[in-house]
């Protein structure tokens, strides 16, 4: 924390961010740190009302305007904080050094514009001094890059299917080369065979231009395909992080990630019935006092319902949880 | 071919233009579907052809000199219409009163549409303490009834062309304004809307490129029914004598000057009142049929 690392992309300080609105109080991300490194793929992993979405749109300071408030934290972009600059300057970040992809391919393109208006549109406003050739002649380049005819830019979005929609989207995200992609789970929408293509062409496409990524998704196989880091967030909070093997192979897991992973099927154990998580989401708006895990863990015992555990990290490991506050090795019992 | 039948459709919507081929051709289709509006387009058509090339057959002049010998004389063949209570052609009157009216209508209609679309859309799309201003001036403006605020304006302004646009914007702009406001907030919840935030558009930007052109169908719609209305709202003016000042023709300054003679010559009244009605007709099926060939569009 002391001072800025310049092999990281993405710095995120202690971010907290509520949503206000006349009756009560969200609080949907509560002071987390994230990192990603140049180049590197990080996977934010967790259930539904986690905050990875409002993670997400604080980066990009999209937060709604009137309702949506960052508390505390700060956000370092390639060794700048975000959170000072003005509206001025994130137009010019937007779409041109950060993109985002949103979950919804089907709603998230003008249906009155043709998809290569669309494309046009994204290149030029990061690109003024282009003629209009060349803006022609990059919305080729940009359809074939991710897999469509040329041709078809002069096409209607209702024209395309979901596959091929997120497909002109994650073209329209990488027209200007982005160094960070944001992807808040692209292939939600898509079928099982769409998207292992979509998957396979972002892997792909991000070799090729060497961004860095945020996959936001609640699906732990596609963690496993396209992510070099892992951020497991839960209540507003993470949990736990690691590099891949740290969560898919380390020895120490946060009861919530053993949940998660107890939770979807697995090939190898095919006879064992899957285990949900018992009990619900905590309400965001009266998180529980200690952990925010306890009422839902198994391992519960009194402190975690007093106290807060604070984060752990061993190498490039960390949890936060009371079962490895004092020694890594304390928790290992418990397991 | 489509294009330019659409573009007549929508009489004064150059904007309807900006539709690529497939879709104008897709929302012509449906138009053609339903006979009243192909009937409503043939006789706008004809009207608007009329009256526009109406200098080639008949001179402004029948329309103002009187020939005192022809006072109320029927219908015939030289005065097909008949003449009127001071010896003017009343089929002159009609077609050079009809481009007064048409033409001041037309253009209230676009002031009207601009200046309350401009305003809802800043209401709607930045909300907060400037939504609230606009709307609640809306309310009292709104609140005075527009017939006695139309009359007030053209007494204190004077009655002329400018003034009755004038007059006619004041009265219609806030249709436009509920209107747009409410399409802007919905548009604006959309996902491609936060996409191009995202992408780093900016406000001027999003409201021109994504804003507009989605609501633009449901504005071309409101916009014709709209035409009709203030053809007749602008008929009234003239009958109560608040329009363009004599001896220049306009419909409903010839109802009000027929009133007279109702009993022994009912032709000075049948022709303009049939001329007023047929106007607003065709222009109101249009509508109809436009608002019914681009629903579908705008549900999906
Ligand atoms: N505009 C808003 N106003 C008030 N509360 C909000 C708003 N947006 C999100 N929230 C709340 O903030 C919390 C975090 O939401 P967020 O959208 O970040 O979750 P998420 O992890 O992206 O979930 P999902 O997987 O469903 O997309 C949720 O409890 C949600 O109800
Ligand atoms: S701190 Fe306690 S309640 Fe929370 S996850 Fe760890 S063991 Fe469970
Ligand atoms: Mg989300």
């Amino acid at each position: 924390m002391a001072e800025e690392r310049t092999d990281l992309i993405l710095d995120i300080k202690n971010l907290k961010v509520v949503y206000k609105t006349d009756m009560e109080v969200v609080e949907a991300v509560n002071n987390i740190d994230l990192k990603i490194g140049r180049g590197k793929t990080l996977g934010l992993v967790g259930e539904t009302g986690a905050g990875k979405t409002t993670t997400a749109l604080s980066i990009l300071r999209l937060l709604p305007a009137v309702t949506g408030k960052v508390l505390e934290g700060e956000i370092h972009f390639d060794g700048q904080n975000l959170m000072e600059f003005d509206e001025h300057f994130m137009h010019a970040i937007r779409g041109n050094r950060i993109s985002m992809v949103f979950q919804d391919p089907m709603t998230s393109l003008n249906p009155v514009l043709t998809v290569g208006d669309q494309i046009a549109e994204a290149i030029s406003l990061h690109n003024d001094q282009l003629s209009k050739e060349e803006i022609d002649r990059k919305v080729e380049d940009t359809l074939s890059m991710v897999g469509i005819l040329p041709k078809r830019k002069s096409d209607y979005p209702h024209q395309f299917s979901g596959g091929m929609k997120q497909r002109v989207i994650i073209a329209m995200a990488l027209c200007c080369e982005p160094e960070l992609l944001i992807a808040d789970e692209p292939t939600t929408a898509l079928d099982v065979t769409i998207q292992a293509q979509v998957l396979a062409m972002m892997r792909e496409l991000r070799e090729r231009l060497g961004m860095a990524m945020l996959m936001i998704t609640h699906d732990l196989g596609i963690v496993a395909q396209t992510c070099d880091d892992v951020a497991v967030m839960y209540a507003g909070e993470i949990v736990e992080a690691g590099t891949v093997e740290d969560i898919f192979t380390g020895e120490h897991h946060h009861p919530y990630t053993v949940g998660l992973f107890n939770s979807i099927p697995n090939l190898d154990s095919r006879a064992s019935r899957l285990k949900p998580i018992p009990g619900l989401v905590p309400d965001p708006t009266n998180l529980p006092k200690g952990c925010v895990f306890s009422p839902r863990c198994e391992h519960c015992t009194e402190i975690c319902r007093q106290q807060r555990p604070e984060t752990v990290t061993h190498g490039t490991h960390s949890l936060r949880c009371h079962l490895f506050a004092e020694k890594k090795e304390g928790g290992a019992a418990h397991e | 071919m489509e294009n330019t039948t659409n573009t007549a459709a929508a009489v004064d919507n150059s904007e309807f233009s900006f539709k690529r081929a497939s879709q104008a051709k897709e929302i012509w289709r449906r138009f053609r579907k339903s006979k009243g509006a192909l009937i409503g387009l043939i006789l706008l058509l004809i009207i608007v052809g009329v009256l526009l090339f109406a200098p080639l057959f008949i001179s402004y002049d029948a329309a103002i000199e009187s020939d005192f010998a022809n006072v109320l004389a029927k219908p015939s063949k030289e005065h097909i219409f008949g003449m009127d209570g001071y010896g003017h052609d009343i089929f002159a009157r009609i077609i050079y009163g009809g481009r007064t009216s048409l033409t001041i209508a037309l253009i209230a209609t676009v002031t009207s549409c601009l200046f309350g679309s401009a305003l809802g859309a800043i209401a709607g799309y930045f909300g907060g303490w400037v939504d609230s201003l606009i709307m609640r001036s809306l309310d009292i403006f709104m609140s005075v009834p527009d017939i006695l605020f139309t009359m007030a304006v053209v007494v204190a302004l004077g009655a002329n062309a400018v003034n009755l646009i004038i007059a006619l914007t004041l009265a219609y702009f806030s249709n436009y304004v509920r209107l747009v406001r409410s399409q802007v907030l919905t548009l604006s919840e959309q996902d491609y809307v936060e996409a191009a935030r995202a992408g780093g558009s900016g406000n001027a930007r999003i409201i021109l490129k994504h804003i507009i052109p989605n609501a633009i169908g449901v504005i071309i719609v409101n916009v014709t029914l709209n035409v009709a209305k203030i053809i007749i709202y602008e008929s009234t003016l003239s009958f109560l004598n608040l329009g363009m000042p004599p001896p220049q023709p306009e419909w409903g300054m010839m109802l009000s000057e027929a009133r007279e003679f109702m009993r022994p010559a009912p032709h000075l009244l049948i022709f303009p009142a049939a001329a007023i009605v047929l106007c607003a007709c065709s222009v109101n099926l249009v509508g109809d049929g436009l608002r019914d060939a681009l629903d579908p569009h705008l549900k999906s």
